[in-house]
């Protein structure tokens, strides 16, 4: 009982305590601002590339894509594990907006939008045909154009806010798609001749998705019009990409093994057709394989920045050794006391691994409240100080950032609090295990008083 | 007389310190029994090694050589374990500069040694006994209203009757006291050793350590450590 009382009294009766205390606060706090808006900004990036691609994609890299795909559709859809699936063309066009002579580089999609909706959150996307997503390739001008889904920053700018200025409604738009249709075998479908397929849509609603690159280079199209462009149409028909959405029981892992074991079976029994060699180079992959390349970079920055915090927790240990050393040495007297009376060494570890430990609990309960403190509030003074001094963490005119992340995680806010106190009672160990080995003799003489 | 009546026994202590590159020796062969409710002065002058036996007996140090048994038991061959319990049941200690814990109030301090003694459900199953004898204890001493003082707010003789007031918390066998009065004025100190000798008179057996042979003339029997060794 000494021990939880002399351990309360050293941390709320000595200066140099609350200066550890505030210590470990301080960083906690630091730790808890920064890898909550750093977690958040991935995990919102990794929601963005799922929402985008849905659960699972079997397809190719190849722009020729592959053939069957109706075929092996039907038994997706067979399947209980399976909740939707969407054939996808991808390719490459030059889209030149009406009445200019520009040309502008792009990827297209040819979706079935109400098919894809259900399987990625292409219709939470949209602006005008949020609501009813069988129309959005109805320009609501007109809708027996043919319409296109632009990404939204080929079509409008952000403001300093990060707020695009719509209009009503979308204002009447051509756009003049080209792109190099290929044969089965790679080859240019057209060679020899015009080369290029054209055809003009008209532009009836934007997609944003948060994905900058998507949002700047992606065009989508109706899926028939598309194949039609890309040449993918005619008695075999080909596809570049399924995607795939799974029942919500499915486990993502799970649900992906199955797909490719009935992958696998389908290739085998289309060994003997004309087109199966396009099936070889298909792949199954989960959203988060597919999208790898741009989720990868992110969790690397992530994993740098916890390896930097765990720097930070060393420079933390190093503090608590050097607070707790110098509140030790002047406690040698104490410590001569207690063993006086029958304290044992044991006993003055304990003592002193309790004051590290309540140190660490309180510095980081303090820091754990100013941080979620600091978190609910860090958007509105963000836009306090956008107001009044014009900074911004980040320019939203170019970045596809909204808010500054701040959801709290409890994982990660229990991930610190523990780090925190095994951080405090790793820098108390060594001037404890000290205070332990003092003999009582020598604390006690009148030379060292 | 019977090894019974003996409450310490001290033979052939030896002690030297490391000083730089010499060894200092302090203790060179001292014999020393104390019998139960004996009050015994050691006198001797600074650095004659009056402190150090003081230690050596109430086992805050080993000796180099020789044994120190306590009713019959020898210290150097018990663990550490029961050492503790040793210090903490057997024997209690004033010190000249009294080393109370500033943090804890003047009870707190009384009580410290009962409550060093027992697991958290030990003392939450006796901490209202044990407060009531540090409350008597502090009131027979005087300090019945500073019971909820800091150590710092007492004067040298009211620290030094705290100080014996937790040497006697738990009822030693032994009281061992280094130089009690060294730190106060005559009258102060005085009124420490009338404490003394009214604890010897109800039998507590105390050793007491003190460069004065005025102060030393209070006990029962003297004893004289020149050079380290009893004269």
């Amino acid at each position: 009982m000494y021990k939880i009382i002399l351990a309360f009294r050293y941390l709320f009766r000595k200066r140099i305590s609350y200066l550890a205390f505030l210590a470990v606060a301080l960083c906690v706090f630091i730790v808890v601002v920064v890898m909550t808006v750093m977690t958040g900004l991935v995990t919102d990036f990794k929601q963005k590339n799922h929402s985008f691609v849905g659960d699972c994609v079997i397809g190719t890299e190849s722009l020729v894509g592959f053939a069957y795909y109706e075929d092996f559709m039907k038994i997706l859809e067979r399947a209980d594990f399976i909740e939707g699936v969407s054939a996808v063309i991808k390719s490459y066009a030059l889209i030149s907006p009406g009445g200019t002579e520009r040309s502008i580089g792009v990827e297209i999609m040819g979706i079935e939008p109400v098919r894809h909706s259900q399987v990625t959150g292409f219709g939470k996307t949209l602006h005008y045909r949020r609501d009813d997503v069988s129309k959005a390739f109805e320009p609501i001008y007109d809708p027996n154009l043919a319409g296109c889904v632009v990404g939204i920053d080929l079509w409008l700018t952000r403001d300093v806010k990060g707020e695009y200025a719509y209009g009503a409604a979308p204002a009447k738009t051509s756009l003049t798609v080209s792109c190099f249709p290929l044969t089965a075998k790679g080859a240019l479908a057209k060679a020899g001749t015009g080369m290029v397929n054209t055809k003009t849509f008209y532009y009836s609603d934007t997609s944003h998705s948060g994905l900058a690159r998507v949002d700047s280079s992606l065009v989508y199209l109706p899926f028939e019009q598309a194949q039609l462009l890309c040449g993918m149409a005619g008695p075999d028909k080909r596809v570049n990409a399924i995607h795939i959405k799974f029942k919500p029981n499915v486990g993502l892992e799970n649900g992906c093994k199955k797909v490719a074991l009935l992958w696998q079976r389908f290739a085998e029994e289309k060994g003997g057709e004309k087109k199966a060699g396009l099936l070889e180079k298909v792949t199954v992959q989960s959203w988060k394989d597919y999208r790898r390349a741009f989720i990868a970079p992110m969790e690397k920055e992530q994993t740098m920045m916890i390896a930097m915090f765990v720097l930070v927790g060393v420079t933390t240990v190093f503090i608590i050794f050097v607070v707790f050393y110098m509140i030790i040495s002047h406690k040698s007297k104490d410590i001569g006391i207690l063993k006086s009376i029958g304290v044992s060494s044991v006993n003055i570890i304990e003592l002193f691994a309790g004051f590290a430990f309540l140190m660490g609990l309180l510095g980081s309960c303090l820091g754990l409240f100013a941080g979620w403190l600091f978190l609910l509030k860090m958007n509105r003074i963000e836009n306090w100080l956008f107001e009044h001094f014009k900074f911004q963490l980040w320019d939203r005119t170019i970045y596809a950032i909204g808010d500054i992340p701040n959801a709290v995680d409890l994982k990660v806010l229990t991930g610190i609090m523990l780090s925190a106190i095994v951080t405090c009672l790793v820098g108390a160990l060594i001037p404890s295990w000290q205070a332990a080995r003092l003999k009582p003799v020598e604390t006690l003489q009148v030379s060292q008083l | 007389m019977s090894e019974n009546d003996f409450i310490l026994r001290a033979e052939g202590l030896y002690k030297s310190y490391r000083m730089g590159a010499a060894d200092v020796s302090v203790l060179k062969g001292v014999d020393l029994a104390v019998k139960k409710g004996e009050f015994i002065a050691i006198v001797g002058a600074s650095g004659s090694g009056k402190s150090t036996l003081l230690h050596i007996l109430g086992a805050l140090d080993r000796p180099d050589k020789g044994v120190v048994k306590f009713e019959g038991r020898d210290l150097s061959r018990i663990s550490y374990s029961e050492l503790n319990k040793f210090r903490n049941k057997m024997v209690g200690f004033v010190f000249q500069f009294y080393h109370l814990l500033d943090e804890l109030s003047v009870l707190e301090n009384v009580f410290l040694p009962t409550m060093a003694g027992k697991s958290i459900l030990g003392w939450l199953a006796c901490r209202r006994l044990a407060k009531n004898r540090a409350g008597e204890l502090l009131g027979q001493l005087g300090l019945g209203q500073r019971a909820n003082h800091k150590p710092f707010q007492l004067s040298g003789g009211e620290r030094q009757r705290t100080a014996i007031a937790r040497a006697l918390m738990n009822e030693p066998r032994l009281l061992l006291a280094d130089e009690p009065t060294g730190n106060l004025d005559s009258a102060t100190g005085n009124g420490i050793l009338k404490v003394f000798e009214e604890l010897n008179r109800a039998g507590q057996t105390i050793v007491m350590v003190t460069h004065d042979e005025r102060i030393a003339q209070r006990a029962g029997r003297i004893i004289t450590l020149t050079d380290g060794k009893i004269m």
